[in-house]
């Protein structure tokens, strides 16, 4: 490891491994420093992206596709299922190679990476900022122009720079996943449970990841946390649904549901991905977003060192390509996640008995929307909005 | 006071993220919780998926009305 580079970055998921090949490709130093001992692992992800989401940032590899989607499956709580064909694809991620290939590409084109690298200070001084970090046990530190905090959900890094990062528990889901085998799944399609049973003021999925495999998940809103644990939940859902499964992995999470942080960007420091809460507030999804944000900061902090002008100005060009581009889509989907968490679950069985008859093809997602916010009208411009097309 | 139960702890990090006096710190391999900082809201209790975090009272409960 090297004493200084022109950018840091805390974090090698996707975001921080995006903004490396970015930031590389244009000229930069870049070290990323990684606190787990492996790239992409655990995985804390449903895994799942659309085509449009990911071929926007990165060119597909087989490799790494575990199952292609083009319908998926709303089930009502009494077992009514109404099917969604898609007007575009979707993808199942195996997001621990998926992860590998994103650092790698950023290392061949010169990134410097290092894992089991715990970034626990930071000091800004001047026109640089010092970050101190255990790698691999031993005590160092290293130098930076800019620092890009992609540490995730748990990040401390915006804190210790003196953002404010809270998250307020409704606005958080407490998430947990197994991947299960032996079980019977379509394997183009992905399914999602609704009931307050199952999981309150959230979702089950069951998205397949090839042939009798799947990973199946859930997360509860924030706002009903505490009574009974998502793992508990995941045990008694997949009793009921899955008995026969054997169960590969068992993993917790925590995905923001807000809006993304208000202020981006420092001097010297720009916050991306889950650690700026970039993150779809309906759905949870946040690879594609993170990705676009970690090409937007990599770009921009690149350009902003080769003009020596790393100033909270400077770089807040990055936040300003965020705000009008995906920024504004949170805004509208982060009004209907807080009308969501509130839907009973007469109001899905209702939902799936008004479609009832209609064919994949002729379900569109704007239709299921529509009808659901139909006691609230004024959320149909944001459906309309945010579903133009599907 | 806020224990963790290091054997179901998934080091996942859900209660950094809702900590609102950010008391608790996930390292490479520890969840480590300041208690001089820690206000005992037990909301980190609430919001873990795992149930890992439990809350441990000694001596008695006393509040100003049964004073």
């Amino acid at each position: 490891m090297k004493k200084h580079y022109n950018i840091a970055i805390v974090g090698g998921g996707p975001a921080g491994t995006t903004a490396a090949r970015f930031a590389t490709s244009q000229g930069a130093s870049v070290v990323v420093l990684e606190k787990d001992r492996e790239i992409g692992v655990p995985v804390r992800c449903a895994e799942g992206i659309s085509e449009d989401g990911l071929t926007k940032y990165v060119d597909i590899n087989q490799n790494w596709i575990a199952s292609t989607i083009t319908d998926f499956g709303f089930i009502s709580p009494s077992g009514k299922m109404v099917v969604f064909h898609s007007p575009t694809i979707g993808y199942i991620l195996h997001r621990r190679l998926f992860d590998h290939a994103l650092a790698e590409i950023a290392a061949d084109m010169g990134a410097e990476i290092y894992t089991k690298a715990y970034v626990h200070g930071l000091r800004r001084d001047g026109s640089k900022t010092t970050l101190y970090l255990r790698h691999i046990g031993t005590e160092t530190e290293v130098e930076s122009d800019i620092v890009i905090a992609a540490d995730g959900i748990e990040s401390r890094i915006a804190h210790l720079a003196g953002f404010n990062t809270k998250l307020s528990p409704k606005d958080v889901e407490p998430c947990a996943q197994m991947q299960l085998a032996n079980i019977d799944v379509n394997p183009n399609r992905g399914d999602f449970y609704l009931s307050n049973n199952w999981a309150p003021g959230g979702y089950v999925w069951a998205f397949p990841k090839g042939e009798n495999t799947a990973n199946v998940g859930l997360g509860i809103s924030g706002k009903y946390a505490g009574n009974k644990s998502v793992l508990e939940y995941l045990k008694d859902f997949v009793a009921e649904k899955f008995p026969k499964a054997s169960i590969l992995t068992t993993t917790a999470g925590g995905v923001p549901v807000s809006k993304a942080l208000d202020k981006l960007v420092g001097d010297g420091l720009m916050v991306i991905g889950d650690a700026a809460h970039q993150v779809n507030p309906l759905t949870g999804g946040g690879i594609s977003t993170a990705m676009a944000a970690g090409k937007m900061a990599g770009s921009v902090a690149a350009s902003a060192v080769k003009d020596k002008d790393i100033s909270a100005k400077r770089l807040s060009e990055y936040q300003k390509q965020w705000d009008k581009t995906i920024g504004k889509d949170i805004k509208r989907l982060y009004r209907l996640k807080e009308w969501a968490i509130n839907l009973t679950d007469t109001d899905y069985e209702d939902i799936a008995r008004s479609l009832d008859g209609l064919t994949p093809e002729q379900v569109t997602l704007v239709k299921i929307f529509k009808q659901a916010v139909k006691k609230k009208p004024s959320l149909v411009i944001d459906v309309l909005k945010v579903f133009a097309g599907f | 006071m806020v224990i963790v139960n290091e054997k179901i702890c998934d080091l996942c990090g859900t209660c950094v993220a809702v900590c609102p006096v950010d008391c608790i710190e996930l390292t490479e391999f520890d969840l480590i919780i300041d208690y001089e900082i820690c206000i005992r809201c037990n909301i980190c209790i609430k919001m873990c998926p795992f149930a890992a975090l439990t809350s441990e009272t000694s001596g008695v409960e006393v509040n100003e009305k049964t004073l």
